[in-house]
């Protein structure tokens, strides 16, 4: 295992709304060593956005405050950091894919100057230079005509050459760490298909990436490790195949069987029962335990913690040593 | 093309509930001050297909290949350009006002969005029995109705006195179904029913309207961009690109088996959680504009297998291995281009 680049430690996102104060992230833990591929997956509003932000200190506060824990990057803590420091971890340290390019992008601004500008930010470069370096990455990502599109609006721009453009600049600056939020869940599949052989293909050996997302096949599709989010916490952690293969939370199981999967034998679809609670309506204990099927006393009074099933498998659940034994 | 496709009835010969005949949906482009027609959007353009009753659909392609627009063409919210639409055997097109209204009894359908297709300002009673009441189809009362409606979806009656916002967005899909049975249609389209929701109720909603198919014999429209989810609900499936139906079939053998070129690239551009499969390339290029789609084949910019005559000759369509194919690769059934 090669050096941990990026490591949150016990990660807690307070949000004060009209509708009252809870957390969207509750003490969530993990490490990304350099190379590696980390998904973070879960349903709308399990929290995972607010981690991936929170990482670089991108939640609008108000509403959002960071009230415990902290994010180290290559061993500095970034909450320590000034503004201007973290401005250089931006972009060349740290870069972000949003899922909306067109929202990400400016659109008042030609896609050439919003590279050229990114660029300057952080390169010692000439004006010509940045342009010269930001049409070789648009011809990296296989933008055709890329001197032309350096002109363009982004709003003359297809979904996916949008997306390839915040790809180039993402990647331009080489940075160490890439934190992808749902980076192509606005794109048709033929399309997603081409940005993440290019993703593979484009980032460096050494280059970590927090790939967020909600879609299981593009997590198996892409990534090393998973962790598994569930009403603001991490309740599974291991390998794509500890994660597919032996899940241990009920959870990650449940969210398994209930995927529809491309098949020519149609069965009935598995389900969890219930909803995912509100975020202010949390059950007490483990917030599973409503729409769990191996639900019992404990559960409801006492939230269990991250236990360890394997070495670097770890599930929130006072049964995962045994169902990460049972077939799914 | 103006030879006329005879229409595809899904094998067994029952007579189709819609059948459609070289139907064409073009959006003029107008521009300048005297709004003059510049050219067609040719969203849908020359499609057969046959659906018959409680048999479902499934009718997959990428965003802009025509598959919402086709379904607004069934359901009469969009006019056609030119071909044939029959429900039950009449010809939409000829019929009445009053004929027409009464049609619309008969098919319905349910969006993406769950909530902005229900009035916020409706509360779930009003909503439920809006079409019953305009209909004149209240039994005995609205509640009654209602709440039977309710339970078939999975819901409770304390739900009748609330309004949309108060509803996850798995219960709004829900209350969309219970509104688009009310009438005990004897056609749903669903367009991108269950693509806004989280996959644990995603699977819920599923169930559910497999439920509601059998037991009210109902024929589903399933538009989806998604291959995954149709293949665990719809019988068939026609795969569409930029307009036209390119392959159409059983379900279990398209996935199987795929023969055009565009749905080999599509089923193997679906990411299947725990398979390991071998890197095939990804497709090329992307879809080009429906204002002006190219010569021949249209997907032979960024096919894999075109050759020459992909760029000159617009194929027919060959019956090959049960599927329904337009693609040169499969033999003759060649129309000369317009």
């Amino acid at each position: 295992m090669s050096a941990t680049i990026l490591e949150v430690d016990n990660l807690t996102v307070t949000f004060d709304t009209d509708e009252g104060v809870f957390n969207a992230v509750e003490a969530v833990s993990f490490a990304i060593a350099a190379g590696e591929v980390v998904g973070l997956v879960g349903e709308s509003g399990c929290g995972k956005s607010v981690t991936a932000l929170s990482i670089l200190r991108l939640i609008p506060s108000p509403p959002g405050r960071i009230t415990a824990g902290s994010v180290r990057f290559k061993g500095a803590d970034l909450a320590a950091l000034s503004a201007a420091e973290l401005r250089r971890v931006r972009g060349s340290g740290i870069s972000m894919i949003f899922q909306e390019p067109s929202a990400a992008l400016s659109p008042l601004h030609r896609v050439g100057r919003q590279l050229v500008e990114a660029l300057r930010l952080h390169r010692d470069l000439s004006r010509r230079a940045a342009w010269e370096a930001a049409r070789d990455w648009l011809e990296k990502v296989r933008i055709p005509d890329a001197a032309e599109r350096l002109y363009a609006y982004p709003f003359q721009l297809s979904g996916g050459m949008q997306q390839r453009v915040m790809i180039a600049m993402a990647l331009m600056l080489e940075p160490e760490v890439i934190i992808a939020d749902e980076p192509t869940t606005a794109l048709d599949v033929t399309i997603q298909a081409q940005v993440f052989a290019l993703i593979r293909e484009m980032k460096q050996a050494s280059t970590a990436i927090l790939l967020i997302t909600h879609d299981m096949g593009v997590v198996w599709e892409m990534c090393d490790r998973v962790l598994v989010m569930y009403a603001a916490r991490i309740v599974e952690a291991g390998t794509r195949e500890e994660i597919f293969e032996k899940p241990a939370h009920p959870y990650t199981r449940g969210l398994l069987r209930s995927i529809p999967r491309l098949t020519d034998k149609p069965e009935r679809l598995a389900t969890i029962g219930g909803m995912v609670p509100s975020p202010l309506h949390y059950p007490a204990g483990c917030r599973f335990n409503d729409r769990c099927p191996h639900v019992f006393d404990r559960c409801r009074r006492e939230a269990p913690g991250l236990l360890e099933v394997s070495a670097g498998h770890q599930a929130a659940c006072f049964l995962a040593k045994k169902l990460v034994r049972a077939p799914l | 093309m103006s030879t006329t496709t005879p229409p595809i009835a899904p094998e067994g010969g029952s007579a189709p509930l819609v059948e459609l005949l070289d139907l064409k949906t073009w959006f003029p482009v107008r521009r300048g001050v005297f709004a003059k027609t510049i050219g067609y959007v040719r969203a849908v353009d020359g499609v057969s297909l046959a659906i018959v009753r409680g048999e479902t659909l499934g009718l997959v392609g990428e965003s802009g290949c025509g598959k919402t627009t086709l379904g607004r063409t069934i359901l009469m919210l969009d006019p056609p350009h030119s071909g044939l639409i029959r429900f039950d055997g009449s010809d939409i097109n000829r019929l009445s006002r009053l004929e027409k209204r009464q049609l619309r009894q008969r098919m319905q359908i349910i969006f993406q969005d769950p909530l902005s297709s229900l009035n916020p300002r409706m509360n779930i009673l009003d909503i439920v029995t809006e079409g019953l009441r305009e209909f004149g189809l209240v039994t005995d009362s609205r509640e009654a109705d209602a709440t039977r409606l309710l339970r078939e979806v999975g819901l409770d009656a304390d739900a009748l006195y609330r309004y949309p916002h108060e509803f996850s967005g798995g219960q709004r899909q829900r209350i969309n179904v219970a509104r688009a049975i009310s009438l005990r249609p004897d056609f749903i389209v669903c367009d991108e029913a269950v693509s806004a929701l989280d996959v644990s109720v995603q699977a819920q909603v599923i169930n559910l309207m497999i439920d509601l198919r059998e037991k009210y014999g109902l024929a589903y429209l399933f538009i989806s961009h998604d291959l995954s989810v149709v293949s665990n609900i719809a019988g068939r499936v026609a795969v569409m690109y930029l307009g036209r139906v390119v392959e159409e079939g059983p379900t279990d053998s398209i996935i199987r088996d795929p023969l055009h070129p565009y749905t080999r690239a599509l089923i193997r551009a679906v990411p299947v959680p725990g398979v390991r499969r071998e890197k095939a390339p990804p497709l090329k290029g992307e879809t080009p504009s429906l204002l002006a789609p190219p010569p021949g084949c249209r997907f032979h910019p960024r096919c894999p297998e075109a050759m020459d005559v992909c760029r000159r000759v617009d194929p027919g369509r060959t019956r090959w291995a049960g599927h329904r194919v337009w693609c040169h690769l499969y033999g003759a059934g060649e129309t000369p281009a317009a």
